[in-house]
């Protein structure tokens, strides 16, 4: 299918949930990309992972209910996020110990209550692979509401997430409440899960947290950098995939999945300065003796 | 009235005495080298000053107050492993987020701020290398970088620990003369260490650490080897004690 074509379908009023379903995902894959910078360097993928199990079962109960699947899965990640949280300050049992507990007992739970539905088999799998029909309306407000209240606690709270990711112990000795910016950080975490569950899916959105942000790092050292090349990967990877899906008929989720990871694959070989390639560069050129000198200033890419 | 007064700290870590009977001195000019084994507190004993850790009984006076996290008197230099190094920023950013906490909550940095970060950066004279990220630094300067992080407050108190572990002697060295050029720009500067050579060297005044004060005074005046055994449980016949005869 062409680019044009896709264009028409975007416009086309018979197809209404595709407008819906683009603005949904390029909406949530940038809030996932911001948030996922700081999930990528702080090596919390983990947390992430558990989280977006965890709304599982707040969605179970939406669903049943009738209910929003947005607020049910906020409501239900957001209450196992300050669960770990309080659990982790034990130090008996390590904090990834405390996540699995979580992550399985949570997604166990959604299971034996979307059973409960009837003809819950096709909705299961809507839930885990994520689809592009069925959004309502009110879901395109409250995912962009949502969207905007993450980017702004992020902008508005930034330098001390940093100062926490950089040094814990320094950040308590300047007298900053450590605790709640991590109770925030996974708080924040879990609505960007949440807000992207409904195109990709309950499996697949760890990858819209990571994949973008970790393709990010490997093309820059400049933490602001990464944090504005993350949404355009990520929310490019939503577009492209969302058309190659409805040209081919794959599914969404999966579709904006490998794109991302074809990016991510592509920084990996290509990164100026840390990408295999340039690396595989250097090394030839500073093994040509006329080029030496050159090739070896430090800290320079060539 | 001293910068730092340290009276009768007791503190208990998982229901185990680790200090007891604590009682320090520290004012401005001074360089103190704080020597201990593995396990005898001197982490604990600065966390304790940066009211980290709760204390059972006695009192920690900073400028004449009791002690509390936020308050800039203080400049803290954890052990370099506390720090993410591999994290995507420069180094006048790294010393930048030392002044989160007094920027305040939803604040942007100001110019007084950039000010301070600036004169951090001379002091340490790391400014050529402001732009560089701080992963791609080398052990001492990454020892530096966290040492302009704790003057970017311009405190009169600085806290080390540890800063010469893992670095070679030129470093040392440099960092060294640093040290005792902050004591003589007027800050008290208190540091653990495990390096007797460049404690010995550099500090105007060593304490002898372990659960309690074994001695405290001018690095000439601790000869006995009585002290030294004590505080580090070592035989008569240690290397450490024909280090300490032969310095």
């Amino acid at each position: 299918m062409s680019i044009t074509d896709f264009l028409t379908d975007l416009f086309n009023p018979n197809l209404a949930f595709l407008p819906k379903a683009l603005a949904i995902a390029v909406m949530s894959s940038i809030v996932c990309g911001v948030v996922g910078c700081y999930v990528v360097l702080r090596g919390m993928a983990f947390i992430g992972d558990a989280v977006a199990h965890a709304v599982f079962p707040g969605i179970a109960v939406a669903f049943v209910l009738q209910g929003s699947l947005v607020l049910g899965g906020a409501v239900a990640g957001v209450a196992t996020a300050l669960l770990i949280a309080i659990f982790s300050q034990n130090r008996r049992v390590k904090e990834d110990s405390i996540i699995g507990v979580f992550l399985v007992g949570a997604f166990a739970l959604g299971i034996v209550i979307i059973s409960q539905a009837p003809g819950y088999a096709g909705s299961l799998q809507q839930f885990l692979f994520g689809s592009i029909t069925g959004i309502p309306d009110r879901d395109v407000y409250v995912v962009g509401g949502a969207g905007l209240v993450i980017l702004g606690l992020v902008l508005a709270l930034h330098k001390e997430f940093v100062a926490v990711c950089l040094d814990r112990e320094m950040s308590r000795s300047m007298g900053l409440p450590v605790f709640w910016l991590d109770i925030v950080l996974y708080v924040l975490v879990t609505l960007a899960v949440v807000i992207s569950l409904q195109t990709i899916g309950n499996i697949l959105v760890l990858a819209l947290l990571i994949t973008p942000a970790a393709a990010a790092r490997l093309l820059t050292d400049r933490l602001g950098v990464m944090m504005l090349l993350a949404p355009v990967i990520g929310g490019s990877a939503a577009v492209i995939g969302l058309y190659l899906s409805w040209s081919y008929d794959t599914p969404v989720g999966g579709t904006i999945v490998l794109i991302a990871t074809a990016v991510f694959l592509a920084a990996w070989l290509l990164a100026p300065r840390h990408g295999l390639l340039a690396k595989r560069w250097r090394r030839v050129g500073a093994a040509r003796p006329p080029r030496r000198h050159r090739q070896r200033l430090p800290g320079r890419s060539p | 009235m001293n910068e730092l007064e340290v009276d009768q700290l007791e503190v208990d870590l998982g229901g185990r005495p680790v200090l007891r009977d604590i009682n320090l001195r520290l004012d401005r000019g001074e360089l103190v080298g704080l020597l201990g084994p593995n396990g005898a507190g001197k982490t604990t004993l600065l966390r304790a000053i940066l009211a980290l850790t709760s204390i059972r009984s006695g009192r920690v006076l900073v400028g004449g107050k009791p002690s509390r996290p936020g308050r800039c008197e203080i400049g803290y230099v954890p052990q370099r492993h506390e720090f993410t190094w591999d994290f995507p920023i420069s180094v006048e950013q790294a010393v930048l987020s030392g002044r989160t906490g007094r920027m305040g909550l939803f604040r942007r940095p100001g110019v007084a701020d950039w000010r301070a970060v600036g004169a951090a950066l001379d002091r340490v004279q790391l400014t050529e290398l402001r732009r560089r990220p701080v992963g791609e630094l080398s052990g001492g300067q990454r020892q530096r970088v966290l040492v302009a992080r704790a003057l970017a407050l311009a405190p009169r108190i600085l806290l080390l620990d540890e800063p010469f572990t893992g670095l070679d002697m030129p470093t040392q060295e440099l960092l060294g003369d640093l040290f005792m050029s902050l004591a003589g720009a007027e800050h008290a500067v208190l540091m653990t260490t495990h390096d007797l050579v460049a404690a010995v060297d550099t500090c105007s005044r060593l304490v002898l650490l372990n659960g309690r004060i074994i001695a405290d005074g001018h690095p000439a005046d601790l000869q006995d080897a009585a002290l030294w055994t004590t505080t580090f449980g070592v035989s008569d016949n240690s290397p450490l004690l024909k280090l300490v005869k032969a310095i």
